[in-house]
């Protein structure tokens, strides 16, 4: 059986003052392995955010329904982790408390707390800005600190809507990596939003291509590169070739919504 | 000058201090110069040995001290009550559309106007002037606390519940501390209107305070007296508004990066 099961997932967002309804998401279905790292790339408004928060629960569906292990998805809750495009560290505390954030929330001893986010902390690379707050750190280092923020709390699946979207060239592909790596130690499973081809093939071992608004899936590939996966990879000849079969994937979308 | 462009804590204490050097100037010109007659405007001069008359012979300091218990006392009790209300009106929209009509409705009603009625209900005792310190602060209060605990940024909110965060922990964790330092900053500026609502009281049906100096003052036509507890004031609020800011500055660090 599957970890995630999405079933028919459709969102309508409800019609303002005269204007007709927006239809985000055309229903979708999709089946999660567990310790599978997805992938999901679209042309901007398809609806991959839409998708990803009605998983989260945060957004209730228009139909269809996901089920977590065999449960439907009623609300947010803390087997499912998030990490944002936008940053959404607490500016109030501590890179150390904002890690520790959903274990505080369970009730977890101090002791183990600071545990925890210490670990988590060095696993992200962010050893000795523990005590810093979060607008002392740059993009890139909101952002790690956001991932550990999710997996501290020890989800059963993460979802990622483009957390790297913000960020340089060179940040991107140290992230990725680092990503990457825990992945491939901690064998989570993990739903990650991106309109990156390079970034998809990379981290996946299934990529999900969506069709332009309203979004259904139009390819979903698998992707057999071996693990880990060094840098490097991104100019071997397999890689170059599930990224061209991509980048025709997405380019028919992209000039289809332009003609 | 560019804008926005900080200046150094001392050029800053600098200008600041220049400013009332060059008030005292003028003021002096105007009145040592012969500009002014001293029944319209007392002299510097004038006024600080005033001044000391006051504090020395008229006992000019439990007069201070009286005025700032009411405005102190008044202000904690509309804070008191505006606090919790603000932040359930600002975390639970129902609770915002029963209160928040009424609230804006009565946050216009001017505190000073209520003082002949207040008379009426509760004397010319303390109560009253507490009242009117209450009345001038309460709803403003609640107002401003409502806003900005409803203002929290919802992306935030949202990594919260995903962390599995439960309704009353939202409130307490994320709403309250992301509202904190804006919440001190809406205490600091309503205690500074309290002090202007306290005055108008202690100038009707008064025998105490700052106030009631100064109408006594007016009688006598002694505008030294008037002038020095109107800079007796504007001083306290100075240092109110210093001891605010240091203390902000102190409980809430991560607000000023
Ligand atoms: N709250 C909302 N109300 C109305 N329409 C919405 C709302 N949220 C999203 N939409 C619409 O739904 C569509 C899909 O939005 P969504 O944010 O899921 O796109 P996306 O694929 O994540 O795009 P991007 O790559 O730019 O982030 C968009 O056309 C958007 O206008
Ligand atoms: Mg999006």
């Amino acid at each position: 059986m599957s970890k995630l099961s999405i079933e028919g997932v459709g969102k309508l967002f409800p019609a303002r003052r005269g204007a007709q309804p927006t239809r985000a998401l055309t229903p979708t279905s999709l089946a999660i392995a567990d310790n599978d790292f997805i992938t999901i790339l679209g042309p901007s408004g398809c609806g991959k955010s839409t998708l990803l928060r009605v998983v989260a629960g945060l957004e209730t569906a228009s139909e269809g329904r996901v089920l977590l292990d065999g449960a439907p998805v009623t609300g947010p809750g803390a087997d499912r982790g998030m990490v944002f495009q936008s940053y959404t560290l607490f500016p109030w505390l501590t890179i150390e408390d904002n890690i520790a954030f959903g274990l505080r929330e369970r009730g977890a001893p101090e002791a183990e707390r600071r545990d925890a986010a210490r670990r988590w902390a060095e696993r992200v690379g962010l050893k000795g800005f523990e005590r810093h707050y979060p607008r002392q750190l740059s993009g890139g280092m909101q952002q790690r600190t956001a991932i550990a923020r999710a997996l501290a709390n020890d989800p059963k699946i993460l979802l990622l809507d483009e957390p790297f979207g913000a960020l340089d060239n060179q940040t991107r592909a140290l992230m990725q990596e680092m990503l990457l790596g825990i992945w491939e130690r901690e064998r989570k499973t993990v739903i990650f939003v991106t309109h990156d081809v390079e970034e998809a093939i990379f981290m996946a071992s299934r990529v999900v291509v969506m069709t332009a608004r309203p979004g259904r899936i139009k390819a979903d590939i698998a992707v057999n590169l071996p693990h880990p996966r060094p840098y490097t990879i991104k100019t071997s000849a397999d890689f170059v070739a599930l990224k061209e079969r991509l980048v025709e994937e997405i380019r028919a979308e992209v000039v289809g919504l332009a003609h | 000058m560019k804008p926005l462009q900080p200046v150094s804590a001392s050029a800053r204490a600098l200008y600041g201090v220049s400013f009332f050097v060059l008030f005292v100037a003028v003021w002096s010109a105007a009145t040592f110069g012969g500009f002014v007659p001293p029944l319209f405007l007392a002299s510097p001069l004038a006024m600080v040995g005033e001044g000391a008359n006051l504090l020395i012979h008229h006992g000019f300091v439990f007069d201070i001290a009286v005025t700032v218990w009411r405005v102190v006392g008044g202000f904690i009790l509309a804070a008191a009550i505006a606090l919790p209300l603000g932040v359930m009106m600002g975390a639970y929209k129902p609770i915002e559309a029963f209160f928040e009509p009424f609230v804006s409705f009565a946050r216009y009603l001017p505190a000073s106007a209520f003082i002949p009625l207040l008379i009426l209900w509760a004397g010319i005792g303390e109560t009253q002037k507490l009242l009117v310190i209450f009345i001038g602060s309460f709803f403003q209060l609640v107002l401003m606390i409502a806003v900005a605990v409803g203002g929290v940024r919802r992306d935030l909110v949202d990594a919260a519940y995903t962390l599995g965060a439960s309704d009353r922990s939202l409130v307490t964790r994320v709403l309250l501390p992301n509202a904190a330092p804006e919440i001190a900053e809406i205490l600091r500026m309503v205690l500074g209107w309290a002090w202007t609502y306290v005055i108008v009281a202690e100038l009707i049906g008064s025998s105490s305070g700052i106030g009631h100096m100064i109408t006594d003052s007016q009688a006598l036509l002694n505008t030294g007296q008037i002038i020095f507890g109107i800079i007796v004031i504007g001083i306290i609020g100075l240092i109110s508004d210093f001891l605010f800011k240091a203390a902000n500055e102190r409980l809430f660090p991560w607000a000023r990066l």
